[in-house]
Formats: structure tokens, sequence, C-alpha cells
């Protein structure tokens, strides 16, 4: 079963010690940029997840690493831990404050500092916006590639903890390969630079293992992300089919055939319905799923590869192919996948949005299933999801005013998880663990295995202060949250 | 607690055997790289990683393999299915190429090795065997280990086996050879060129992809001058280098101080331009780690390996 966080959800006043830690923060930052009220503690409380219960400390929003490193080290000083917030998109729970500890809120921090086109970087601060960074590099030649759904609000550092992916990391990859250096506080309050411009750097790959660690090993504050050049040559393609398992098998059959394309994007037939109310962007509503694929690269290779996509699409039942005319045709085709998740708003209030991977030779399969399993608890499904790298987004989609309805949504998705699981797949591609799946963890590895994971977070970490309580599970190194034994009553109200 | 992912294999567990859970042990390749890092203390017991391809999935672009297999075997299974690995081919075992981490000559088109790495499996230094990863081509469950391990020298745990994604075999590679070319303006024009090097005389560029593909960047480079096929990369001098791809310019231009690029006159270089390698005549002089730095890299240590049995005698952090 899912665990839904229940901690008290009053947010209380302050305590002495707590005034006290309020006092030095704000010393250090300034009045303005420390927030302890009521509505601020209680929007920290909670991310993009389904989850409630956090407890927010002081709320930061520094504006310099100096800044950043004074949090640490005063927090440190108080024996309160931290938690590192960019957007608050995540849909794992990594940034819900466990064990009310100081939350750094780095939106402010929000600057373009460099692009140096020599190295090929953009050294940026953590809250700049995802899309705003292509925005600002695609006039120039480049963009950043990872390309999440959330790409208009999330932010960099946020990328950075998740290792998040998006459609177009089919073909680029996701986050990590995209970062070169990371400006990195510790939770000791040590500044360190951690990987750099060069491809080899010397040392341990401390720069690869930080990214995706989700804020448990310190805070970016300057981060050098690769510049991608833009393609000039782009093909968008849609593809019809009469069941998810002729789309899937042709997504299989595509990678098989040794074609690496940008995107391969799958949805089925209540979610392209509801993309189509909601875009009109031409998805035929009357098939069981459509494939949306894109090739790009230079201009002879693209049509080659779309004839060669489209012609296995058709040997796999495609009942239908379109390849996007103009621009503005490939802008709306991708305006209805990137809005899918908005346009369920119209079908239910509510959606808890899954994330696990399966070999691609086993989508159609595990699709089945989940079809199965949703029907037998009676919960909506709808499934648009990156077919490409055999990423599933099983949406489930319902109204939590219902009675029992949670519960059962929570018993679908544990049923899904383990059938990914079962099919040799992983827990997440690209949301994270947070405390969503923790308790998974230990389906996926030993304890031998889990014991080495705290090891690793240990050697940036040793007390365990950088967002306790995540990732690991209960019983684990870090995974209890050490740092209530020092936070005051008060605080939990 | 048992685990879906533990695995079952005889090799692997004969293997953790071997290493066992006290005195110093070090794991042998092919001895390619065995300098790097230092010597291993004489006293330490030489093990040897199992052999053999595991699992060979082409239609899901990856395969499993045991740490002692050769690069060389394993391409020749790989080949047979039309793809590759970002793993260099300079002779070696994969457990090698993978703890020493280094990228073969042209990762902008074989993807780096790190990124390419997906799942392993190592003897801890209490001689259990460990899962770090998984094996999908897409993953970020839990912590990075296998990141960490690449590239360690088998310093925080002995490779046993190894997941790596593959790539297919591009329909055309061709290595061009042109002189009096300006390097960078090279790379600037092309989308994506497996390598451009370069000497302070001549530029080597790899073209991969559709046929049609690479005879258009041709006709592209045939702009800035006269460019004919050769069979293959230039020679590479012995000593291998990484520096940020601006840092490039000085070396070709003939400018580079010794700390930044091998001095003019100190013999034949080769720099890869866009990405930062560099072979020289003469060693990069050492990088020392910021005390940071190197305090996290002690702790990971003294984590991994309470007593430093393993591979004693090799550090990190010279080149």
């Amino acid at each position: 079963m899912l665990k839904r966080l229940h901690r008290n959800r009053t947010v209380s006043s302050g305590s002495p010690e707590d005034d006290a830690l309020l006092e030095e923060l704000r010393a250090a930052l300034a009045p303005d940029r420390v927030r302890f009220d009521g509505a601020e503690r209680a929007l920290m409380g909670r991310d993009a997840s389904v989850f409630d219960g956090g407890v927010s400390g002081p709320v930061c929003f520094p504006l310099t690493t100096a800044e950043v490193v004074a949090i640490m080290t005063i927090s440190e000083r108080h024996n309160r831990s931290i938690v590192p917030r960019g957007a608050g998109t995540g849909l794992a729970g990594g940034a819900i404050p466990l064990g009310a500890p100081v939350v750094i809120a780095l939106t402010r921090m929000n600057r373009i500092l460099e692009i140096d086109f020599d190295n090929r970087v953009a050294w940026v601060e953590p809250g700049v916006i995802n899309l705003d960074l292509t925005k600002h590099l695609r006039p120039l030649g480049y963009h950043f590639a990872p390309d999440p759904s959330s790409q208009q609000v999330c932010t960099i550092g946020g990328n950075v903890a998740n290792n998040s992916g998006g459609p177009h990391c089919l073909a680029y990859g996701v986050t990590n390969p995209h970062v070169r250096a990371i400006e990195v506080v510790l939770a000791s309050g040590e500044v360190v630079m951690l990987g750099g411009l060069d491809p080899e750097p010397p040392g341990f790959d401390l720069r690869g293992a930080f990214v995706g660690s989700e804020g448990t090993l310190g805070i970016a504050t300057r981060i050098a992300v690769t510049l991608t050049p833009n393609a000039p040559a782009v093909r968008t393609l849609l593809l019809a089919f009469a069941s998810v398992e002729a789309a899937a098998n042709t997504v299989s059959a595509v990678i098989a055939e040794g074609i690496v394309p940008a995107a391969m994007e799958v949805l089925d037939q209540k979610i392209t319905q509801a993309v189509e109310n909601f875009v009109g962007a031409g998805y035929p509503t009357d098939a069981a799923a459509v494939l949306l694929a894109e090739v790009d690269g230079l201009e002879d290779g693209v049509d080659l590869d779309a004839d060669r996509i489209s012609a296995i699409g058709l040997g796999n039942g495609a009942t239908s192919v379109r390849l996007a005319e103009t621009e503005a045709e490939r802008e709306l085709l991708w305006k209805g996948r990137k809005t899918a998740f908005g346009a369920i708003a119209q079908i239910a209030p509510d959606y808890y949005l899954h994330d696990t991977v399966v070999p691609r030779s086993k989508l159609a399969q595990v699709l089945e299933q989940i079809y199965e399993i949703a029907a037998r608890h009676d919960v909506l499904v709808m499934n648009v999801f990156h077919a490409g790298d055999g990423n599933l987004h099983p949406l489930l989609v319902f109204d939590g005013r219902i009675e029992g309805m949670l519960e059962r949504v929570h018993a679908a998705g544990a049923e899904i998880i383990e059938a990914s699981i079962a099919a040799g797949g992983v827990l997440s591609g690209e949301h994270g663990i947070g405390v969503e799946k923790q308790a998974y963890m230990s389906r996926m590895f030993s304890d031998d295995d889990l014991d080495h994971q705290g090891r690793l977070r240990k050697g940036f970490d040793p007390k365990c202060r950088a967002n306790p309580g995540k990732v690991l599970p209960s019983g684990h190194s870090c995974a209890d949250i050490q740092a209530l034994r020092a936070v005051p009553s008060g605080v939990w109200g | 607690m048992t685990s879906a992912l533990v695995s079952n294999d005889p090799a692997l567990a004969a293997f953790a055997e071997l290493v066992g859970d006290d005195g110093p042990v070090t794991v042998r390749g092919s001895g390619t790289r065995w300098e790097l890092g230092g010597l291993v203390d004489p006293e330490a017991t030489v093990v040897s990683a199992p052999v053999g391809v595991v699992d060979h999935i082409p239609a899901e672009m990856t395969v499993t393999v045991r740490a002692g297999t050769t690069v060389a075997q394993l391409q020749e299974v790989l080949g047979g299915a039309g793809q590759r690995t970002a793993l260099p081919g300079r002779g070696g075992t994969v457990g090698g190429a993978v703890a020493v981490g280094e990228n073969g000559l042209y990762p902008r088109g074989t993807g780096t090795v790190a990124a390419s790495v997906l799942q392993v499996r190592y003897v801890s230094a209490e001689g259990r065997l460990v899962t770090a990863g998984g094996p999908t081509v897409k993953n970020v469950t839990g912590f990075d280990l296998p990141r960490l391990m690449t590239g360690s020298l088998g310093t925080l745990g002995l490779l046993a086996e190894i997941t790596l994604r593959t790539n297919p075999i591009p329909g055309l590679s061709c290595w061009l050879e042109a002189e009096a070319v300006d390097p960078f303006a090279v790379n600037d024009l092309l989308l994506h060129p497996s390598a451009v090097l370069a000497d302070d005389a001549r530029v080597w560029v790899l073209l991969e992809g559709h046929a049609a593909d690479v005879e258009a960047e041709s006709r592209r480079l045939a702009t800035l001058g006269t460019f004919v096929e050769r069979d293959g990369p230039p020679p590479l001098p012995e000593h291998r280098w990484s520096l940020p791809p601006a840092a490039l310019r000085d070396v070709v231009a003939g400018a580079a101080d010794g700390a930044t690029g091998p001095e003019p006159g100190s013999g034949p270089f080769v720099a890869s331009i866009g990405v930062g390698h560099l072979w020289a005549s003469q060693p990069q002089p050492p990088r020392p780690l910021d005390p940071v730095t190197q305090s996290i890299n002690g702790r990971l240590k003294s984590n991994f390996d309470p007593t430093g049995r393993l591979n004693p005698g090799r550090t990190l952090g010279r080149p």
C-alpha cells in the first residue's frame, strides 16, 4: 500500500527555539525573504504530488550562494534539517518537508549567468525555469534538451535534483548527461564544484552521483548545462492504431530496427479524446491509440527515418499515418501531448500520475495488465507515455471526494507498480522516489543494495541533514527523520 | 529480504566467494591501464572477474555482460546484431573499461561510458554482491551508484557484471582529413559530428549516419577546404589529457603553457575538438582535488571500504 503522510496538519505559531532561528536567518538574508506565516508554511507543506501533511519550518528565499551557505550554517547550529525546493512540481513528494526543516526555496536565484559557446555550456542559477532557458537559447541556435511536461514552470535545479526526463529524452538522454558542472552547498555549509567543463574530471564522479539525488546530497547553486544544437530538420508523424498493443509493438519494432527517434509518445483513446476536446489538434478520436513520433537531424536522414517509421507502423496495423506539413501543425500536435494532464480536468477533479519503466518489448503486456487492474478497482485509467524508452505513465483519474475512492486509487497504483517490477522494470523513470515509492525500494533492491545507497548519501551528508526521510525506506540510513528529536515540540502544534 | 533483481548467477556468487571479506585484494582484467592511479600493493591477492555475455536483447538495445569479458568479445556479439557500445576499443575487459571510465575516441557518436552503464553488480569490501541501478534504458530509482562506480578504479567495489546501453552501428562511417582548415569552424559547421580531431596542421573528421546525411555533411565541409577520405583516425600519442573544449584553441594555436595544454615543441598531439580530450607526448600535470572534494572522496572511500582492502595503493585524482 502506498503510504499517505498523516502528520499533524496544524501549522503552529513559533516556539522560542523557532524565534531564535528566525532571528538569525532574517539577519543573514533580509526580513522579507524569511517567511514563517501560516499561509507560506502551508503552501510549502505540499508539492504537486498527492501527499500532504508535510510540516515546514521557516521558509527562506536566498539570492546568492553565500546566503545559501548562511542558511545551511545557521540551520546546523540550530540542529535543523533543510529541504531545497524549486517550483514544487515534483510528483513523488520529494519537496515535502518532514520534521519541520528549514525550507530553502531557490526560485529567486533565477538568472542565466553566462552562455559559453566555446565550451557549449550555459551557466544558470537553480531557479531558472526550464522553458525560459530553451527560449533564451533557441535564437542562438541551441536548446536545453530535457523537456519535462512541466517545463513551463519547473526549474533547472529541480531537473537536476530529479534527473528529469521528457518526451525528447529518447534520443538526447535525461538530465544527467546534459549537466557538466554543479556548484553545490553541502549540508555542512561547505561549497564545492562537482564535475567540470572538461570531459573527465579527476576523482570519483560526484557530479554524476549528485544528479537525481532528490535534494539529499546538498543544494545546487550554479549549474553548467550543455547546449544542444537545434536540428535543422524535423519530421513529426501521428499514427493511429486499432489497438494499444499495435501501437506498443510499433514502438518496439522501430527501436529494434536501429532507428533512434527524437521522441515516441503513445496516447490511448480516452486521453486522446480528452486532448482533442481541449486543443483541437486533429487527433483521431476513433483510434484505440495514437503514436506521436518525431525524428530530427539533417533533411535526407529525417525523410528516410520518417518513411521507415511510417512503413513499420503500417506493417503493425496502423490505420492512418499523418505527417505534420507545417511547423504550426507540428506545434499543435505537441501542444496536444504536452497539455494532456491539463485536459483531464474536464473529466474529473483529481489525478494520480504513475511513472514506471518496463522493457520496451513488455509494453503491450504490461499495458494490458494496467487496464485490467484499473477495471478491477473501478478506477478510470488513461495512458499517455514515453513509449520509446518504455516509460509508462498510467494516469488514474478520479474524484477524491467520493468515499473510498482514494483507497481504490492507491490499491490500483500499488498493483501497477508490482506489475512493472514483475515484467523486469523499475520503480521510476523520471519522477523519482521521494516519499511516494520508498516502501517499494525493497522490491527492487536487497538490504545490501540499499545499505550501499546510504553509504553514497553519507559521503556527501554524514549527518543526514539534507532532505531527510526521502528515497531510502524506513530502517535504512538517513531514512528516518533524525532531526525530529531536536525539533521543538511547538512546531508540531 | 529477497529482491526481484538479485542475481542467481553462480559465476557471480563464486566471484564474491573469491574476493571474500578479508585481506587486500585487486581484480585484474587485461592490464591495459594497470598503472592508472598508482600501483597496487604487491601483497594484494589478484583475482579475475567472471567472463561471458549473459543476455543481449537486440530489440531493447541493452546487453548484460560479466565484467571479465573482453570488450572485443562483447563487440563481436553486438556487431552480429548491428550494435555497439560506448566502451573504448583499445583492448581490455568490460569491467576494466568501466572501472577506468575513459571514453573512446568518439563519444559524440557512441555516447559516453558513464551514460551507457545502466546497472552494475559488484562485490563489496564485505564480500557481498551488491546491485546498483536497473536494467532498463531509463531509470531514476534510488541513488546513482553506477555513476559512482564508473571510473572509480575498483576502489569502492569490484565489478562482477554490467548492463550497458547499446546503440546502432550507423549505416555509414567515414573518416575525412584536411590540411590548413580551422578545426573549430569544422566543429561549428557540422550538426552532430562523431569526432573532430586536430593537431597543429591537420583536421580529421568522423561522420556517421545515413549515407545521404554523411554526403550532405561532406559537401558542407568542402566549403571550408579540401577533405580526403582516409581509413581511420590518426595515430594517437601515448598520454591522455582532459581539458575544457575551449582550452584546445590555445593548444592548436601553439599557445598552451604546459598546464593549459602541452607546450609547443613538446611533441605531436591530437586534440578532440568540442569534447576536450587530448593525446600528447607528455602526461597531463596532476590535477589535485580541492579540499572539499577530497573530503567527500575520502568519506566515500571509507564508507565503502572501511579497511582499505580494495585495490590498496590506487587513488583517484591523478591522470
